[in-house]
């Protein structure tokens, strides 16, 4: 309860915010239709004419709320009920454009997830990884994935594997960033005094990673896995856009710039988030329960 | 006849060998040096350093920081690499020791996971050293005990206080068969209290296990209560300048800190220490 006031406050200023701001941005055009209609619009008017327009700059928390609904339970053509799994399921709902999103996300998170613990691993382990590799790890985040996004795209397309793979393979490119990073810290977060006591009781190096190492990274591990899966998302979401925008969160947004439909690109941004606060709610949870179970939360 | 005779013989000559088996020092240091290579030049830790450890005894290093107290202890337990002269450890090198685990040794801070209870902290150098869960679980239950924690088993170290934990971590190295502690200031940070509490549980089970004890000590009193054998040591370059035999009982209530051999033997300490610094 303590932590939900809080969080409702700061909802309210961004919905008040986000009112306000709909007025300046969509007033033009409204003017302009009350000058072509030979009318003068009170200033309550105004304001009730920006909240509502069809095709509003900035559609209000009501008009996507609206939109959300209509695309995800009431997305069918004709007589079917609301909310049916024939609905849900349709290709106009956004529901399997998120599940597109989502598989790609968290096939690019799991990949990205080993293998940046792999690389903190062998960078930990071995002086020669940690001068040739980690320059590289650093390097690689320098360049912005808008650049390289597309090309990896193209040459998997051209080899014949469009979709899945070249998705997560971008996905997967942001996310083993932040993972490496914080395992290396975790992993060489032992005290001298705590590997010094691991070498008088003569354990050996498979112990002392299993004992002692991973466990005292497990903190820095998790908060790495919410960066990582958020940086997966956005990897996933700028890879569907090259992709001539067939199905996903970046295909919306992409049909939403095409047609001018603010709304939809509005929609689509809600649903990413969404997407998000889901999964870094289920590893903030999985966090909760290992860290409990290891005495560490206190 | 013959086979009498030979039985006999036998028996006499390992009659006769007995007592001329000395048992070997647990510690023997000879011209042991060690050399720092830092930035700002060599660092003299240790410059010939001689030095016999019995079995039993119970050894206090003492000397201004820096001295090299930490050091020796250190390369007895093969975490440092002397550059000059000999250690044996049980007749081992260090390294041989340390691979025997013939040590336990304890440091400054307690150092305990804070992912284990107090218990599992315990049976973790048990874990890695392969004993089974029975035998484990007795030996837990046991140090605890010994250490004066029986109750604590699944508390968390951050539950503890200072000095329970410091009790825990020594109980930690007392839980293998190690016959010999090396103990790096394990109370320095606690309050005298709990520090002369300590110290009587500390020399009871030195008593009543009969390990020996290499204990590091900036407190003269604490040195002179425990200690069987006082090693006073000076800096720059860290070397032993004086050893003093205590002629302390074993027996040692806490009120033998006001006796007159008490007091004498400190005061032979300070000068030990005093002697060492007037050349700085
Ligand atoms: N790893 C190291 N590298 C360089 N110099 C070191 C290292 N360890 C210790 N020294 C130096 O060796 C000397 C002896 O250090 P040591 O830790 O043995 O002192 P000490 O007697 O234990 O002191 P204290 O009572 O403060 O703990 C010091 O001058 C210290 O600076
Ligand atoms: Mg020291």
């Amino acid at each position: 309860m303590r932590s939900i006031v809080p969080i409702l406050t700061v909802l309210l200023v961004i919905l008040g915010l986000w009112y306000a701001a709909a007025v300046p941005l969509n007033a033009q055009w409204a003017r302009d239709q009350a000058a072509r209609a030979d009318t003068t619009l009170s200033a309550s008017q105004l304001v009730e004419a920006t909240w509502n327009q069809d095709r509003p700059r900035l559609p209000t928390p009501h008009q996507v709320g609206a939109e959300l609904w209509k695309t995800t339970f009431e997305s069918c053509v004709e007589g079917r009920r609301a909310g049916s799994i024939e609905c849900i399921t349709h290709r106009r709902s956004l529901f399997p454009h998120m599940w597109t999103t989502l598989s790609v996300t968290l096939a690019g998170f799991a990949i990205g997830t080993a293998l940046g613990i792999g690389l903190a691993v062998s960078i930990v382990y071995s002086r020669a990884m940690d001068m040739s590799v980690m320059p590289w790890v650093i390097a690689s985040q320098t360049i912005p994935i808008l650049a390289i996004a597309p090309m990896i795209v193209v040459v998997f397309n051209s080899m014949g594997i469009p979709g899945f793979i070249p998705k997560a393979i971008i996905a997967t490119y942001l996310s083993f960033f932040p993972v490496t990073v914080g395992m290396v810290k975790g992993l060489r977060a032992p005290t001298h005094m705590q590997l010094d006591q691991m070498r008088t009781w003569n354990a050996s190096g498979l112990t002392t990673f299993l004992r002692l190492r991973l466990p005292t990274s497990m903190p820095y591990l998790f908060a790495s896995l919410k960066v990582a899966v958020a940086a997966s998302l956005v990897g996933t979401v700028v890879g569907e856009l090259p992709t001539g925008a067939i199905s996903g969160i970046g295909a919306r947004l992409l049909n939403g710039s095409y047609y001018g439909n603010t709304m939809m690109i509005w929609a689509a941004l809600i649903a990413a988030a969404v997407l998000a606060a889901i999964m870094i709610a289920t590893i903030s949870l999985a966090e909760r329960v290992t860290l409990k179970r290891m005495g560490l939360a206190q | 006849m013959a086979l009498d005779q030979a039985v006999k013989l036998c028996l006499n000559r390992t009659n006769l060998e007995e007592p001329a088996r000395l048992p070997a020092p647990v510690i023997s240091a000879e011209n042991l040096s060690l050399t720092f290579q830092t930035n700002d030049g060599p660092v003299h830790a240790l410059s010939d350093v001689n030095l016999t450890i019995e079995k039993g005894d119970f050894v206090s290093f003492i000397g201004p920081s820096g001295c090299g107290k930490t050091t020796f202890l250190r390369v007895a337990a093969d975490l440092e690499q002397p550059t000059g002269g000999t250690i044996t450890v049980n007749g081992m090198s260090p390294e041989e020791a340390r691979k025997s685990r013939a040590y336990g040794y304890v440091f400054q801070a307690a150092g305990l996971y804070p992912w284990r209870t107090i218990g599992g902290n315990i049976r973790l150098p048990l874990e890695i050293m392969g004993y089974s869960k029975a035998e484990q679980a007795e030996r837990v239950s046991r140090t605890l005990g010994l250490v004066d924690l029986a109750g604590f088993e699944k508390k968390y170290p951050w539950q503890l206080s200072g000095g329970m934990q410091q009790r825990a971590s020594i109980a930690r190295a007392l839980a293998f068969d190690a016959d010999l502690l090396l103990m790096d200031e394990p109370f320095g940070a606690l309050d005298e209290i709990v520090r002369d509490h300590l110290n009587e549980q500390l020399l009871a089970l030195w008593d009543r296990t009969g390990k020996t004890i290499a204990f590091v000590t900036h407190s003269i009193p604490e040195a002179v209560y425990l200690s069987t054998k006082i090693v006073v040591m000076s800096p720059r370059p860290g070397r032993v300048t004086d050893v003093i035999e205590s002629t302390l009982p074993r027996e040692r209530p806490l009120d033998i800190r006001d006796s007159r051999e008490f007091i004498e033997i400190a005061h032979r300490v300070r000068e030990g220490l005093r002697a060492g610094h007037v050349e700085d």
